[in-house]
């Protein structure tokens, strides 16, 4: 299918591609097994200029959108949904900074990211506050100097590897959700710790880590907009992000149903090769359309961010929820066509539904962004009436 | 410093088809590439402008369309890029290619180093870059495998030999091939690749260059290419039919009579 692509988006999709396969293809294995993060491939997708895609040109970006950071992204998934994740992670972790930073923060921080050098991480999940963003209890103190940080944050994606963090925390505690800010904490701040490195089902090459602040001192001016706006930035940047999330399904669906097809050619059970037995037709031809009708919704709801739309939180959701669900669907067949081998780590299609799971998770369970839509449809309803 | 990389633009290697009729190669439809062996040379070049300053200039010669292997070595880091293109060039055996080529070199004017791949997956003779060196009357070093140590008018490489490596030290200009040990080649940036669809390449054709159309393409060549043809397929083989014990007989007797037991 034609996408009607820019030239620009286009190559920048095709040299993802070639990085996906000519360096992660050959390492994802490996990384997945030890869990390790992937820095080689970081510094080949810096030298590449992929992190460059999704900043602004001023700032040594080369001021692509949600859709080209949507393009990196699935091809990058295409291959492991784990370095797809470390490197969108980076984006996420500067997108309120894009938006709500003033000229010098961003002259400060985003040169860094469009290279590489530095990545990119945001933090608002604690163990109290997962789906109920809102009970965070992570508190920023105004103090003199800036703001004090105290508490923990859970399952930080590139969590101990990044350098710049956007955190979410109280600087009004009494005013609930009213009284959170964003605030970048840059690593190796004093009273700013790593704990644990979590051990994942999937997306293992990537990194998640409890952040932890004691008593941490972060300079006033490293406040991202006006206190008090934290929770409403975070939730306008997921609406933003989700896409993202839509287009690591999508590659993780063309991945697995490539990988699916190739099989069934190949495998030979009673004389016949299994892409010839209609069961089997069915069922890639099944995967073929979930694989399509989810990268239609992604790249529409990525344009539709693009085009500044204010109210893109439903069909945001919609390409996350759908693509999300059609990537567990189409990974456990992929599974389901390989087989006994397909159950074997020395074939990707095990890893690929391991790493199909979380996207219906993060970023907004599937449920609780089914919920979002709903809501949306009753104001929508509301304001027609 | 000044570096010059010579390449080629070949036939990607696992789509060569050569026409039956006219034993000529195929082609129409064919995607080029930058000879595989040419992207390590470029690499080396890059590097050694990375660390020690000063400029790549890449060049070959080829037809119009070898624009695209010139452009695709920009966004891999060259700084400039000749094309030589002229009718009186095509057909040129190694030697006129050497004398292209070195004509060109000489045109550009100061140049430190010249690296050359080892040879080409094409061609395969691995003459062109020895021939230049000879032409151009400076020092050569085939199949080297590292550069050791590189400042003014001085070069001393790690060349691969058939039982370990040999250190060769030489004065500069030179002229070196690479074997493919010497690196890793880089993948293009994203940056490299919008700068090279505008990047300017310069045209050489023999006017140009100043040669007679006699020393250069076909007329300049002392060899020339009767026919190229695949090797004869001869299907030798004998399928043993029987049991096991049947065949192992026949296979005995064909072995003794054959004088091979």
């Amino acid at each position: 299918m034609d996408y009607f692509l820019t030239e620009q988006q286009k190559t920048i999709k095709a040299l993802a591609r070639r990085i996906a396969e000519e360096r992660i293809l050959p390492a994802r294995a490996e990384l997945d097994e030890k869990e390790e993060f992937p820095w080689d491939i970081v510094k080949e997708l810096a030298a590449a200029d992929m992190f460059r895609v999704f900043v602004p040109e001023a700032y040594e970006g080369l001021g692509g959108g949600c859709l080209d950071l949507c393009l990196v992204t699935e091809e990058l998934s295409r291959v492991c949904s784990g370095i797809a994740v470390t490197y969108a992670a980076s984006a996420l972790g500067c997108m309120t900074l894009m938006e709500y930073g003033t000229e010098a923060q961003k002259r400060k921080y985003l040169p860094d990211i469009a290279s590489g050098k530095k990545l990119g991480a945001f933090a608002i999940t604690e163990p109290t506050a997962g789906s109920d963003a809102s009970n965070i209890k992570t508190t920023a103190e105004k103090v003199a100097g800036g703001y004090l940080l105290n508490g923990t944050k859970q399952f930080i994606t590139n969590g101990g590897e990044a350098e710049i963090y956007t955190v979410i925390a109280l600087t009004d505690k009494n005013r609930g959700a009213r009284g959170a800010s964003a605030i970048i904490v840059e690593k190796d701040t004093p009273g700013f710790t790593f704990g644990k490195k979590e051990k994942k089902m999937g997306i293992r090459a990537s990194a998640t880590r409890e952040l932890v602040f004691r008593n941490c001192l972060v300079p006033e001016e490293n406040l991202l907009g006006k206190p008090g706006l934290g929770f409403i930035q975070a939730m306008r940047l997921f609406d933003k992000s989700r896409p993202g999330i839509g287009a690591q399904a999508v590659g993780l669906c063309q991945g697995a149903l490539e990988a699916a097809t190739d099989y069934a050619l190949e495998r030979v059970q009673f004389d016949q090769p299994l892409i010839t037995m209609p069961v089997v037709q069915q069922m890639l031809a099944e995967m073929a359309i979930q694989t399509e009708a989810a990268r239609a919704l992604v790249y529409a709801a990525a344009r539709y961010v693009d085009s500044g739309a204010k109210d893109v939180t439903e069909s945001s959701a919609a390409a996350k929820v759908f693509a999300s669900d059609a990537a567990m669907k189409v990974t456990v067949d992929a599974v389901q066509i390989c087989g006994g081998s397909g159950y074997m780590r020395d074939y990707p299609v095990e890893k690929m539904m391991r790493d199909a799971k979380i996207l219906q998770i993060y970023e907004g369970t599937n449920q609780i962004l089914r919920n979002a839509i709903a809501v949306s449809l009753r104001k929508r309803k509301a304001r027609t009436a | 410093m000044n570096i010059v990389v010579c390449l080629k633009q070949v036939p990607g290697t696992t789509e060569v088809k050569i026409n039956p009729q006219t034993n000529s190669l195929i082609r129409q439809g064919i995607q080029n590439i930058i000879n595989p062996f040419d992207t390590y040379a470029l690499e080396e070049g890059v590097r050694l402008k990375e660390k020690n300053g000063g400029k790549v200039t890449v060049i070959t010669m080829g037809p119009p369309q070898a624009n695209a292997a010139l452009r695709e070595a920009v966004s891999l880091g060259a700084d400039e890029a000749v094309l030589l293109s002229d009718r009186a060039f095509a057909g040129a055996d190694t030697w006129a290619t050497a004398n292209t080529l070195s004509k060109a070199i000489a045109r550009l004017g100061k140049c430190d180093l010249i690296i050359c791949g080892r040879q080409t997956i094409d061609g395969d003779t691995g003459q062109v870059g020895p021939e230049m060196a000879e032409m151009l009357k400076i020092p050569f070093i085939a199949y080297v495998s590292k550069i050791e140590e590189i400042k003014d008018n001085y070069l001393r490489v790690s060349r691969m030999v058939e039982e370990g490596h040999e250190v060769i030290e030489t004065t500069l200009p030179a002229v070196i091939t690479v074997a493919k040990e010497i690196n890793v080649p880089r993948l293009p940036s994203l940056r490299g690749i919008m700068k090279s669809k505008n990047a300017a390449i310069t045209t050489w054709g023999i006017k140009e260059l100043g040669v007679d159309a006699n020393e250069v393409g076909l007329a300049g060549s002392s060899t020339q290419v009767v026919k190229i043809f695949f090797p004869q397929r001869v299907s030798k083989a004998e399928v043993l039919t029987g049991d096991a014990a049947a065949q192992v007989d026949k296979l005995l007797e064909k072995l003794k009579s054959a004088n091979l037991l």
